[in-house]
């Protein structure tokens, strides 16, 4: 083709305007970003200090730091994560590997489709009605409950996108050493999409952390030092929920820190994911 | 459960009577299902003891699936089902009682993709050994070097046996699919074109490997490629459409074929 026919010029235009295009959609996601990130790192680390590691959540009026919400969104995340991971696996389990052919898995996947983009505030309301409510009152177990509700469809949906991305003849090659199908899954299929189903559970765990609606309704919060989940637990989505919306100085300072603090632990997470995700093409 | 009281075909391809051919494994009006499509039709064909036999056919004639049913391969997918019989030393391999894994432990697989699973070189091979066996650390190591040196691959992983299986180069990843199938101890061995993945230098040495391996074992191999067929195999069965056109011995076929059919593929003229 003779590049300097008008066909191959309007092609070029075209081309140098839909990558501007691009470029400037890029660059427009990623200015809020920053901003958001050098506010929070503005406003939030001129309060980071090592009483906020040490100390409880102050009243108005005094110095005081995180450490309550901190451990207690800890505590109540871990526990989310050791309820939601196994069930999220054996479901994303059964439906890549047993259910892969069965019309309950096209269900099973549809439902967990829609919990997984359910507003976190329905979820609260719900665990709120079965077990706060049955209770009588707030505790820390309805709160990492509910946190587990919102773990337990990103875990099955990775769990089960991993599973499908091995490959049909790593099983068939499993199959031809007489391999029974329930070992080559833990042995075989979940070796290779480990670092993928890790990932899954970090991302969830990433979600999780700046959970604030579902424990509004069901953990609730807790200005004192409390490990007892059969009570309000205080967590830091909360805190900073309550503390920002406040008239006082100093409560808005630490929501600030507090949100620094859950921002790059997320960030953190993240990473980590990412650099796993990464072994996992590699490896 | 035995079939003797079935009533066997003949089997009326024309075969040297000189020796003492034992079929190991027997395929008699073998019909195969993918949903409603009628993927192999009729199909009749035997697999000798210490013999090699080699399938051929243009793409879709049903070669790869007849390798898979003598494994049940197929029963890993829905929809899929086979009728007729195939026996296995006389005893019926597609009853319902037949248990998969024993029968894939006798009847080893080697595919087309070379398939290392996600774990060392040692554990690779140990892997399936440890599934049937109990022994001690030291005959696994032995047994893990045997099956390495059959498959002719110890000289080149003897020093890093812990390496990721996935590191080795593709020809040597498919030595060590066969290295983990021999480990096993089958007495077939199916060879699903092991060699379509590979450079020739890598080609040369699995073939070589096939012809080393044949004594001990019942092999049958699907390939493209009709110099290969003709280098490896004692039998040649050629397939078109899902139908066994013809089968025999392989120096008759790629001499002197029966069939139209067969001459025109082997010489070129279609397919």
């Amino acid at each position: 083709m003779n590049p300097t026919s008008p066909l191959y010029a309007k092609r070029r235009r075209r081309n140098v305007l839909t990558m501007g295009l691009a470029y400037g959609a890029t660059g427009l996601g990623l200015t809020w970003l920053v901003i958001i990130l050098a506010v929070l790192v503005w406003e939030g680390f001129s309060g980071l200090s090592w009483a906020v590691f040490t100390e409880m959540t102050p009243p108005p009026g005094s110095a005081g730091g995180l450490l309550n919400p901190i451990v207690g969104s800890l505590v109540m995340t871990v526990i989310a994560v050791l309820i939601g991971t196994p069930l999220g696996i054996l479901a994303g389990t059964y439906m890549a590997e047993y259910g892969r052919f069965d019309k309950l898995t096209t269900v099973v996947r549809f439902i967990n489709d829609i919990l997984l983009s359910a507003p976190s505030i329905v979820i609260g309301l719900f665990v709120y009605e079965v077990m706060v409510a049955q209770m009588g009152h707030f505790s820390g177990w309805a709160g990492a409950v509910s946190l587990a509700v919102i773990v337990v469809p990103v875990v099955v949906r990775t769990t089960e996108d991993m599973l499908v991305l091995v490959p049909d003849s790593l099983r068939e090659a499993a199959a031809s050493i007489g391999l029974p199908r329930s070992l080559m899954i833990q042995r075989v299929a979940y070796r290779a999409a480990r670092a993928g189903m890790i990932t899954g559970v970090l991302l969830a765990v990433a979600r999780i952390s700046g959970e604030t609606a579902p424990l509004l309704f069901t953990a609730l919060n807790n200005q004192f030092w409390s490990l007892n989940l059969n009570a309000p637990v205080s967590s830091l989505p909360v805190v900073i929920f309550q503390f920002a919306l406040s008239p006082y100085k100093d409560w808005q300072s630490l929501a600030w820190t507090g949100a620094l603090i859950i921002t790059f632990a997320v960030l953190a997470l993240s990473i980590v994911a990412r650099i796993l995700a990464a072994q996992r093409k590699t490896s | 459960m035995t079939v003797a009281a079935i009533t066997v075909p003949t089997v009326t391809h024309a075969l040297s009577q000189d020796e003492n051919l034992v079929e190991k494994v027997s395929v008699r009006n073998l019909d195969f299902f993918y949903g409603d499509h009628r993927a192999l039709k009729s199909i009749s064909v035997p697999l000798y003891h210490g013999k090699v036999t080699a399938f051929i056919g243009p793409s879709g004639c049903g070669k790869s699936t007849l390798l898979r049913v003598l494994n049940r391969m197929y029963d890993l997918y829905p929809n899929q089902r086979a009728t007729g019989y195939v026996t296995l030393d006389n005893a019926d391999i597609l009853s319902p009682s037949q248990d998969l894994n024993l029968l894939r432990a006798k009847v080893g697989m080697v595919f087309q993709k070379p398939t290392p699973f996600p774990m060392t070189i040692f554990e690779n091979i140990a892997f399936g050994i440890r599934l049937y066996e109990k022994m001690s650390k030291s005959e696994l190591e032995d047994r893990v070097r045997h099956a390495l040196e059959r498959a002719a691959l110890w000289d080149e992983v003897k020093d890093k046996l812990g390496a990721n299986g996935l590191s080795l180069s593709g020809g040597q990843q498919q030595r060590l699919c066969i290295a983990r199938t021999v480990a096993v101890r089958p007495e077939v061995i199916l060879f699903d074109e092991p060699c379509s993945a590979l450079d020739p230098i890598s080609t040369a040495k699995i073939e070589e490997l096939i012809d080393d391996l044949k004594d001990d074992y019942t092999i049958a191999i699907v390939t493209h490629n009709m110099q290969q067929a003709a280098r490896v195999s004692d039998f040649t069965a050629f397939m078109y459409l899902g139908e066994l056109v013809e089968f025999g011995e392989t120096t008759r076929i790629f001499t002197t074929p029966n069939d139209r059919r067969t001459q025109d593929y082997i010489t070129g003229r279609f397919g």
